[in-house]
Order: structure tokens, then C-alpha cells, then sequence
């Protein structure tokens, strides 16, 4: 048995020695292999006698197995040692930057727009929009306001060149022609906003030829002036994203509504900061309105059985307010600073249940 | 419309603050603009007695005043040469900012002498600009006192926005009213007591107009013996505060009632009329040297009053300078009249001539407050100017005006969303002047004369809406009608939604710009019909409706790059308009790449951006809108404004659903933009909205067996487009052919003249069992012959 114990040491020598693992590989072949030494000696046992062949097979089944688990021992020992090895060398900047993935930004009129949609869509509301080139009879005479209304002259109305029937289209000084389009279209109850561009012949510093207005328009059989608070206030808050916002309602004057009111939201500019909530001040933001009857009636609605309200506001300007965007003429100079700086990441969608904005 | 505290007061009986009184006026709809208390800057200055005034030791020019400040005697260094013992003027103390200049007064020493405040010139105070010397206050003054209320500066200015329908309200009188109502205080009515005219006045008047309308009824009487001086100071201090200039009594008594209960009037020197007053339309050729100093040319749609020799004033508008009154006008002619509302709007506007009478006339005055006006002014006349008054002239005759309209009790509650009282409702209309009776269940209500704005029982809702205060309408939720929201927007519209954020998301930045352009730049991109032109543009630059997105965003890409961001990515979803019509606005989703993929950056050198990009993004743009990608047809025929080589138009059948790729380099140069520009242009309202029934998808066939991929290069004609071999390639076995993709396209050297090489990997996928190798070989000369056949062309070997 010397023999055999020698053969042993001599193996897990040799596999501790081993330096790579071809090295070992030489003696797994050596040792295990088809001609191997601990091979060759299994080959031998069929010539002993049954107990001697027992005895002498398990101690060789027990070395044979005890060699294999110290090949695979060092064999692992040294693919972990070449692999700190590689490890060693392979090395990189992390401090690198990136590489530059384009993103584009949704301009702010038109976040705006998707988060009034999501609120008033919220309480019923369908989106309408109508032609930006516009008739008289939707732009005016149909809203009350005949030829020689003063209302008229404040409009600073765009004209195109007179047809020879005396006609002249105007650029809509409102989106509330798209209020008449749809009660001629459609039958109550209605329930519509309508975000779109308009227009007034007027620039600077805080008027700007083409701008976008949202119009809102509730016709059914009971909806009165606490309904338009509650619609407004409502709004006003959700927008603001302030709970407690304090929100006015002033009379006023529209030829479309009666009665009117103007709506105004409540704010402080304490120490020369302007901050939308409570505070000593006022801010219209609105205006609004039960719609008139004769509206109602230019449109073939009858007015002693449906009535409701209606509302407008610039966009821009509630986008100023929210987004502290200080100069309106911005909006339309497409410049990237401003654009990358003030927009919004398209995937921030508007939604109610998951938040307006980020 | 501005007023002061005290001139308000002067028609409301009342305590409360003014603070109270603004918050009340906002609530009325009588929205104040500002309250401009002109005493605050000079609270602190008091009246004070100079006691002695004697030569500095060490300067000429200045002397050494003790002056008794009614709280102690203080020296003080003066340098005003009217500085005198014995005079009174106004006294800054140490520690005062100075109105001019804002500075504090501190305790000092001037050349060695001891300074304890300042003796102020009314320049300093901010009342003048007379700077010569010290204010010298008369000798009676006494010590100690605020010198703003000395002035009479303690009574706040309140500048109120009237709505337009709101011409009652043009007068103090008015507002005191809706305040009474209000309930903060009580109206103090106006005396009108007639007076008796000791003569018939000399002067007549004739309504010579071709119908009623233009002026209606005209007033007039003759005063004379009058005395034309200044106005009495309680007179100028209210014309004052509210910014106007006092100029003589005449004149004055007349803006004051214009100011004051709302009724115009003018008068004439009556000397200075030839015979009778005539109002008529006047004549072609007619101009008037006016009151303020300019010279007009009349037309027949303007009412004029007009003598024998021709016109003296412009009805309603402005007076003439001819019979103006001056210092030494005797015997006047007073007018008290109606003038139609847009007669005197339209004459205002075309002469460009603003004034207090137009303002209030082209808004509707009282009818039946002529008479009356005419009697307050005459009593402030004879008053002030003294004299012998005429009777009445009276021509025409007031327009009707009393009208009735019925009131449902419950329209508060139903329309205005506040159930008030029947008691309150009839008590807040009769304090506002309407008569009210009880008729079949619901008030018959009378609008008073002064509010013609009144049309209907909406507005009487409005009335006791206002009165009682917006605030007291109890907010209501508006309920919807279905327990869930129905979607707010149409497929067209979320598609277009869609659109946007996935040009954002590739990188474009989204612009708003102008729906207008320049008409010279329009002509470069399809032209715009006379239609739309605007008549009134707002400059020359922007005088068309825009054909096209591209130049707004062309001329945005230049001035980007003269900012130094050579470089961009930008588009803008808005109108491009073919005519007037509702239809011919279209909905285009466009946008442009200019300049180099990006930066210099260490991982990529980047390139110059090229038409395939604007490919891309036109793709991406019809895959959000929901076109069917894989029935788009490319053509190399896009319009004019692009490269006619490198740019293309996507079909779907006949109808163009977009176009891209560069822009031609001729439009470049002359929009004075650096290329490279690529540019897309996507017609959003022509994608089919139709959807397929139902939202299911088809049923996913996921096959357990290898697929195959082969590559084969084919040498094709040079001009042949790739699309033609793609569609060969994949027509070859539908079913078996899961993907074709392009992976090389060379042309030059090695290659026969005028063919290219179009390398393409076929992906196979069978479903029922893996391919034999029989079956990869006969499918693959099957490829070829197909493929070879459809192009012209042949594998390369």
C-alpha cells in the first residue's frame, strides 16, 4: 500500500504545483486518463481475488474520486486567479460622458393645452375646434355683437380683401365662434372646450399678433352661475396645483354672456416675488359668463329651455403664470435656448390620475 | 373714469373707509384700477414759522434760520434766497424722504454749522418745477399743521374701469348710486330745481338732419351778463385730481358735469353765432377748426351744428374754436343734447378724435336727463358767472325709452344660482331705479332711463346679482353626466397628440410660430391665393396666411444659427391654409434638421444631416397617425421647394400623404439659410381615421422552429430604387419570408459601368418543420430568378 499512498501524495503535489491549466490538464490525462496511472491500476484488479479486489477497488474508486475533486479544486482556484488577472488589465474611464441621446421638448403652449384638456375632460368636456379663417356672423353677429358695437372696434380685428358681395373673412379675433359652429351643429346637452390660435392685430410687449385662447361652453337645461363657480374654481385650483387657491368672481361686462364675470385668482408679490396663491392681491386670469340668450337664440337654441355657461382665457398667459415664463413675445421666436429651456419632455403627458406635471 | 373720495362722497351719504368703498366698487363690476393717495409722500411735512434768519459765518449765499415747527424752535441752514424771519413755509424734520429725489434728510452740519431739517421748495416736493425758491405759505397759516391737508391733497384718487355697457356709470352720481344699493350709504339725490327764464333766447335752434336718428333732441337756452374768470378752487381742485386742466369757469362747469352726472353740454359764445343754430349732416368740402386746436375734414355721415356762416361744432364730439368761450365772453349759449350713439362712435373714429363727450355719448346717455342736465347747469352758471338767463329752446323730442320686462321670481335661484328673498330682489332693482309691479306670478320690472343696457330678465338677474355680490352665490360642482369620462379628444385629434410627443421623443424640438409669413417668401412654397392676403397686416413681413410650415421654420433655423446653434432639430404641428375656406385649412406636422447630426463628441464624429433623416421622421410622424406603413408608396417627385434629387413624396394610392428631404438649395440661398436642411412636411387630416373593427390583435403565431437567414448581393441597374428590389425580394413566398432587410448598397469601383450592388439578408421562417437544405437551395434560386426578373439585375458572384 506505499505504493498507492505514494501515488497519492505524488498527485496532489503535482496538482498543487500545477501553474495553468493546461499544466493540470497534463495530469488528469496522467493520472486519469485512458492510459493513466490510476487508470492502469483499475485495469489490474481483475487479476486479484474477490476480497482483495473489493478492499483494493473501493481505496482506488475513493483515490480516483479524491483526484478529480483536487483537479477541479485547482482548476477553479485558477480560472478565479486568471480571471483577477484579466480583471487587472481591463480598465476603463468611467468619468467618460455619455453618448448624446437627442431628446426633443413639447413647446409650452402645447403642454398647456393637454393639461386643460385633462382637467376639464375630467368633468365631461369634448375638445372642438373650428377654421381660424372666420365669417363675420361667427366672429360677431352671431355673439351678440352687432356692426356697430364698441366691442367690435376693441377687437383689432385681421381682415381679408373684401368678395364682391361686400363680405369680408376676418382671422378669428376669439375661439369663440367654434361655440356657434357646434350649438348649429350639435343638439344639447354640450359640454366643449376649444384651445385653437387667434388672432388681433395688435404687438408688444404683451400682445402679440397670434396667440391662443381656450374657450369653454356648457349648454344644458340647469346648469346657473354656482355651476360656473364650481366649474371654475375647480379649474383654476387643479391648474395651479394650489389647494387653497382663493378665486374671485367679478361682474363684468361680455356682449356674449349674461351675466358676466371676470375671474380672478389670488396672489402676492411681496418683496418684489410673485407668487400665485393667497396673498394681499389680485390676478384676473378670465373672463366668463351665463350665455346669452339671444346667443342661444342666434344659434337655434331655445332660450327659455336650455341655458348655461361659457368661459375664455389666453393660454400663454395662464402658461406665464404657471411656468414663471416672464415675456410673452418668446413663445413664437423658435429659439432652441428657450425651447430646450422651457419646454416640457415629451413623455410627460398631462393626466388627472396621474398627476398634470412632473 | 376717476374720481375723488370726496367728489363721491359729495353724492353718498357715508362712513365707511375707503378701503371699503374699493372693495364694494370691484364687487358692483365697477373694477377699481388703482387708488392714488397723492398725500402719502408728504405726510411727514408740516407748516412752520421762520423766527429769525440770520447770515451763515461762512457762506454767502446761505443764512441760518430758527424756525418754530409748532413742536419746539430748530436751527436750520437755508439757502433759498426768499428765506426770511417772519414768513411761513413748509418744514421737512431729520429723518424724511424727500418726494424729488428720495433722499433722507439727515442731521448735519453745513459749513460748520448745525442743520436740523430743511425749509422745501415745491420742487422738492414733486408739485412743481419751480425750484427758485422756498414755499411761502400765507401769513395766517398755522404752526404745525399737515401740510397736505393744507392742500387739500388727503383725499385719494380712485381710477374705476367702466364695462362699456355701463354708461349710467360715467358719472359720480352713477357709481354713488350702485354704492347705495350696495348698501354703503345712502344717495344723496340731485336738486334739480327749473328756472325761470327772464326772456326768449335770441339765438333758435333748427334739427335740419334727413331723419331724427343722428340727434334727437336738442336743448338750449341763452345766458347773458355772464362773467367769465377762473373757476372757484373747490371747482379746480376736483378737475385737478382727476388729471384735467382748469381753464376757466365756462369751461369748466361744463367738464365738471360731464364728470360729474354724466351730461355733456357745450357752450357757445353766444356773440359769436351768425343767426340760428342749424344741426344737420355735414357737407362734403366742410372741415372745423376745433377746440383742440386741429383742423377737421367733415363728411355727410357727421352730425355738425352749424350757424349762417357754417359749422361750429361737431355734435357729440368736440367744440369749434370760433365760438369758443373766452375771458371776455358775455352772453353764452348753452347746449344740452342727444347724439346718436353710432353716428358719434363711427364720426370719432374717422377723424381719430377722442374726448370725454364722445366717450360717453357713442356708449347711450340718459334721455331723459337732458332737461335736467340743462338746469343743473344753468344754476352752477348763474352761480359762478352770474347773468340773466333765457327760456328753453327745445327741438325734437326725447326718444322713447321705457320699456317693461317680466322677471320669474325663481331666476336668481335657477339662472343667477342664489335663491334671494322676493323683498330683496324688488329692493335692490328699485334702489338701482327700475319700477317693479307684481304681474301673473312674476315682477314686471321698468328699467330706469339711464340704463338702456338693460335688455331682458338675464340682465335683471345680473342686477341683484351684483348688488348682493358674486361672492354670495353658493358654489354648486358641476356633475357630470356619465360616472366615467368619456374621451375628450377625437381619434384625429389623439392621433395627432401622438405625432408631437414622438417627434419629440426623436429628438425635434417643437416651435409655435406665426400662421402668417411674407408674401415674397410664400411665393417660394406653392404661392397664396388674393384671399389671403390680409388687408390690415401687421407688417410688411407678415402679410399672408401661410401655404406652408417650412419658411416660419426655415427663417427660425437661421436666426438659431446666427445665435451660434448652427445645428437643430425643430418641427410644429399647426395650420397651412390653400384658401378662406373651413376646408382649405389643413393640419400639417412639419419639421426640419439643419447643420450636423450633433456635436463633436469623443464616441461619434457625427455627419451632416441628410434627406433619409427626414425620411425617418416622416415615417415615425405616419406610423403616430396611424397610416398604414406598410402601403406607403415612395415617389422622387416632391414639390418645388425641395432638392429634386434628394427628396421624396409618401403615397397612399393617389393622395400625398407627405413629403421630405432636402431643401433645394436655390430656396436656401434666398431665405439666406446654410444648408444642409432637411425638411418633412406630413398631411396629418389626409391619414385615413378609419379604424379596423374591434381593438384586438392577430392571433400570434410564435413558430418552435430555427430560422434561416441567407444574404444575396445583386448587381442592379444604377437608378433602379431599392424599394423595387425589396418588394421583389419579399413578394418571393409571403409566408415563408419573415424579413428583408438591406445591408449594403456600394457603387464604383470593381463594378461594371452604370450598376450597383444592393446586398440584402432574407430571413425565413417556417412554421411546420425546419428547412432542409434542399429547400434553402431551391428557395434561393427561386429568390434569384424572381429578383432578377423584377430589376433587370443579377447575383453577383
Amino acid at each position: 500500500m506505499d505504493d498507492f499512498e505514494t501515488t497519492r501524495s505524488e498527485l496532489k503535489a503535482a496538482i498543487d504545483a500545477a501553474a495553468s491549466r493546461e499544466a493540470l490538464e497534463q495530469i488528469r490525462v496522467a493520472a486519469l486518463g485512458r492510459k493513466g496511472s490510476i487508470t492502469e491500476r483499475m485495469k489490474g484488479l481483475g487479476a486479484l481475488d474477490p476480497d482483495a479486489r473489493r478492499a483494493a477497488g473501493a481505496a482506488l474508486n475513493a483515490l480516483k474520486d479524491e483526484i478529480a475533486a483536487a483537479i477541479e479544486a485547482a482548476a477553479a482556484r485558477l480560472s478565479a486567479s486568471e480571471l483577477q488577472a484579466r480583471l487587472a488589465t481591463e480598465r476603463i474611464d468611467v468619468s467618460l460622458p455619455v453618448r448624446p441621446e437627442p431628446e426633443g421638448r413639447i413647446h409650452p403652449i402645447s403642454q398647456t393645452i393637454d393639461e386643460l384638456v385633462a382637467i376639464f375632460g375630467e368633468m365631461g368636456f369634448t375638445v372642438a375646434e373650428g377654421p381660424h379663417i372666420e365669417d363675420d356672423f361667427h366672429n360677431f353677429t352671431a355673439l351678440n355683437i352687432p356692426p356697430e358695437h364698441p366691442a367690435r372696434q376693441e377687437h383689432d380685428t385681421f381682415y381679408l380683401p373684401e368678395k364682391p358681395d361686400g363680405s369680408r373673412r376676418v382671422l378669428r379675433t376669439h375661439t369663440s365662434p367654434v361655440q356657434i359652429r357646434t350649438m348649429l351643429r350639435d343638439k344639447p346637452p354640450l359640454r366643449i372646450i376649444v384651445p385653437g390660435r387667434t388672432f388681433r392685430n395688435d404687438h408688444d410687449a404683451t400682445h402679440s399678433p397670434m396667440f391662443h385662447q381656450v374657450e369653454g361652453l356648457v349648454i344644458d337645461k340647469t346648469s346657473h352661475m354656482g355651476h360656473l363657480k364650481g366649474c371654475l374654481i375647480e379649474f383654476c385650483r387643479n391648474f395651479f396645483d394650489v389647494e387653497d387657491l382663493p378665486v374671485r368672481f367679478r361682474p363684468s361686462y361680455f356682449p356674449f354672456t349674461e351675466p358676466s364675470a371676470e375671474v380672478d385668482i389670488g396672489c402676492s408679490r411681496a418683496n418684489g416675488e410673485f407668487k400665485i396663491g393667497a396673498g394681499a392681491d389680485w390676478l384676473e386670469i378670465l373672463g366668463s359668463g351665463m350665455v346669452h340668450p339671444k346667443v342661444l337664440a342666434n344659434c337655434g337654441i331655445d332660450p327659455d329651455e336650455y341655458q348655461g355657461f361659457a368661459f375664455g382665457m389666453g393660454i400663454e398667459r395662464i402658461a406665464m403664470l404657471k411656468y414663471g415664463i416672464p415675456d410673452l413675445r418668446t413663445f413664437y421666436e423658435s429659439d432652441l435656448r428657450w425651447l430646450r429651456h422651457y419646454g416640457f419632455v415629451p413623455l410627460d403627458v398631462p393626466s388627472m390620475v396621474g398627476g398634470l406635471s412632473r | 373714469m376717476k374720481t375723488t373720495l370726496s367728489w363721491l362722497k359729495s353724492h353718498l351719504e357715508t362712513e365707511a373707509p375707503v378701503d371699503e368703498i374699493v372693495r364694494r366698487l370691484v364687487m358692483l363690476g365697477l373694477e377699481v384700477e388703482s387708488v392714488a393717495d397723492r398725500g402719502a409722500a408728504l405726510a411727514p411735512f408740516r407748516t412752520a414759522h421762520v423766527v429769525s434768519a440770520a447770515p451763515h459765518p461762512n457762506a454767502d449765499k446761505l443764512q441760518v434760520c430758527m424756525v418754530d415747527t409748532g413742536d419746539g424752535i430748530l436751527q436750520v441752514v437755508c439757502g433759498a434766497p426768499n428765506a426770511r424771519a417772519g414768513m411761513r413755509g413748509v418744514f421737512a424734520p431729520v429723518g424724511v424722504t424727500i418726494p424729488r429725489n428720495g433722499m433722507v434728510l439727515k442731521q448735519s452740519k453745513i459749513r460748520g454749522v448745525d442743520s436740523n431739517g430743511m425749509l422745501c421748495s415745491s420742487w422738492e416736493l414733486g408739485l412743481s418745477d419751480d425750484h427758485v425758491g422756498i414755499i411761502e405759505l400765507p401769513g395766517e397759516t398755522p404752526i404745525g399743521e399737515s401740510f397736505v391737508t393744507l392742500l387739500g391733497l388727503d383725499d385719494p384718487v380712485l381710477d374705476i374701469k367702466i364695462t362699456p355697457n355701463r354708461a349710467d356709470c360715467l358719472g359720480v352720481h352713477g357709481i354713488a348710486r350702485d354704492l347705495a344699493a350696495a348698501g354703503v350709504g345712502k344717495l344723496r339725490p340731485l336738486i334739480v330745481e327749473p328756472i325761470e327764464g327772464g326772456f326768449d333766447s335770441p339765438t333758435w335752434v333748427h334739427l335740419a338732419t334727413l331723419h331724427s336718428e343722428p340727434c334727437p333732441l336738442f336743448l338750449g337756452r341763452t345766458i347773458r351778463g355772464v362773467k367769465n374768470g377762473p373757476s372757484p378752487r373747490w371747482l379746480q381742485d376736483r378737475l385737478t385730481a382727476i388729471g384735467l386742466r382748469p381753464i376757466s369757469a365756462l369751461v369748466d362747469i361744463t367738464n365738471f358735469l360731464t364728470l360729474d352726472v354724466d351730461r355733456p353740454l357745450h357752450v357757445f359764445d353766444a356773440d359769436r353765432i351768425k343767426g340760428d343754430l342749424i344741426v344737420r349732416e355735414a357737407r362734403p368740402g366742410e372741415t372745423l377748426a376745433a377746440l383742440n386746436g386741429r383742423d377737421y375734414a367733415l363728411d355727410g355721415e357727421m352730425t355738425v351744428i352749424a350757424d349762417d356762416h357754417g359749422v361750429l361744432s361737431l355734435g357729440g364730439v368736440i367744440g369749434g374754436e370760433s365760438t369758443a368761450c373766452t375771458e371776455q365772453t358775455s352772453c353764452v349759449f348753452i347746449e344740452a343734447a342727444l347724439f346718436d350713439p353710432v353716428r358719434t362712435a363711427a364720426t370719432g373714429r374717422k377723424l381719430n378724435l377722442q374726448s370725454d363727450a364722445r366717450y360717453r355719448f357713442e356708449r347711450g346717455l340718459d334721455p331723459a336727463f337732458v332737461a335736467p342736465g340743462m338746469e343743473i347747469a344753468t344754476r352752477l352758471i348763474l352761480e359762478l358767472c352770474g347773468g340773466e338767463p333765457s327760456t328753453v329752446v327745445v327741438a325734437g323730442e326725447a326718444p322713447a325709452w321705457r320699456r317693461t320686462f317680466r322677471l320669474r321670481k325663481d331666476r336668481t335661484a335657477t339662472l343667477g344660482g342664489v335663491a334671494l328673498p322676493e323683498d330683496e330682489q324688488k329692493r335692490i332693482l328699485e334702489a338701482l331705479g327700475c319700477g317693479v309691479t307684481d304681474g301673473d306670478g312674476a315682477f314686471v320690472v321698468t328699467p330706469p332711463s339711464w340704463r338702456g343696457d338693460i335688455e331682458g330678465e338675464a340682465d335683471l338677474v345680473e342686477e341683484m346679482l351684483r348688488v348682493n355680490g358674486y361672492d354670495a352665490i353658493p358654489t354648486v360642482p358641476l356633475e357630470r353626466e356619465t360616472a366615467l369620462p368619456k374621451p375628450a379628444l377625437t381619434v384625429a385629434q389623439r392621433r395627432t397628440g401622438f405625432v408631437r410627443r414622438s417627434l419629440a421623443s426623436r429628438g425635434l424640438v417643437e416651435a409655435v410660430t406665426y400662421s402668417f409669413m411674407a408674401s415674397g417668401d410664400a411665393e417660394k412654397f406653392g404661392g397664396v391665393r388674393p384671399e389671403l392676403r390680409l388687408v390690415n397686416p401687421i407688417s410688411a413681413d407678415l402679410d399672408v396666411m401661410r401655404p406652408s410650415i417650412l419658411p416660419n421654420l426655415l427663417a427660425a433655423a437661421r436666426r438659431n444659427a446666427d445665435r451660434g446653434l448652427a445645428d437643430g432639430a425643430i418641427f410644429e404641428i399647426g395650420p397651412q391654409y390653400a384658401d378662406d375656406t373651413p376646408e382649405g385649412q389643413a393640419t400639417v406636422a412639419a419639421g426640419l434638421r439643419h447643420g450636423r447630426t450633433g456635436a463633436k463628441h469623443w464616441s461619434d464624429p457625427g455627419r451632416p444631416v441628410d434627406a433619409l433623416m427626414a425620411k425617418a421622421d416622416a415615417l415615425a410622424a405616419l406610423a403616430a397617425a396611424g397610416a398604414p406603413g406598410d402601403n406607403l408608396q415612395v415617389g422622387s417627385d416632391p414639390p418645388s421647394w425641395y432638392h429634386p434629387g434628394r427628396a421624396g413624396t409618401l403615397r397612399l394610392g393617389p393622395k400625398a400623404l407627405a413629403h421630405f428631404g432636402e431643401i433645394h438649395p436655390a430656396i436656401l440661398a434666398q431665405l439666406d439659410v446654410k444648408g444642409p436642411v432637411v425638411a418633412f412636411e406630413v398631411f396629418l387630416d389626409a391619414v385615413p381615421t378609419t379604424r379596423k373593427s374591434g381593438r384586438g390583435r392577430p392571433i400570434l403565431k410564435l413558430s418552435p422552429f430555427q430560422p434561416v437567414e441567407r444574404d444575396f448581393a445583386f448587381l442592379v441597374p444604377e437608378a433602379l430604387p431599392a424599394e423595387t428590389l425589396l418588394r421583389a425580394a419579399r413578394g418571393v413566398d409571403r409566408k415563408l419570408i419573415a424579413e428583408v432587410r438591406l445591408f449594403d448598397v456600394y457603387a464604383g469601383a470593381g463594378l461594371p459601368e452604370g450598376r450597383k450592388s444592393l446586398a440584402i439578408t432574407v430571413v425565413l421562417q417556417p412554421e411546420d418543420a425546419t428547412l432542409t437544405d434542399e429547400q434553402i437551395e431551391a428557395f434561393s434560386q427561386k429568390l434569384v430568378a424572381q429578383v432578377a426578373k423584377a430589376t433587370g439585375g443579377e447575383l453577383r458572384r
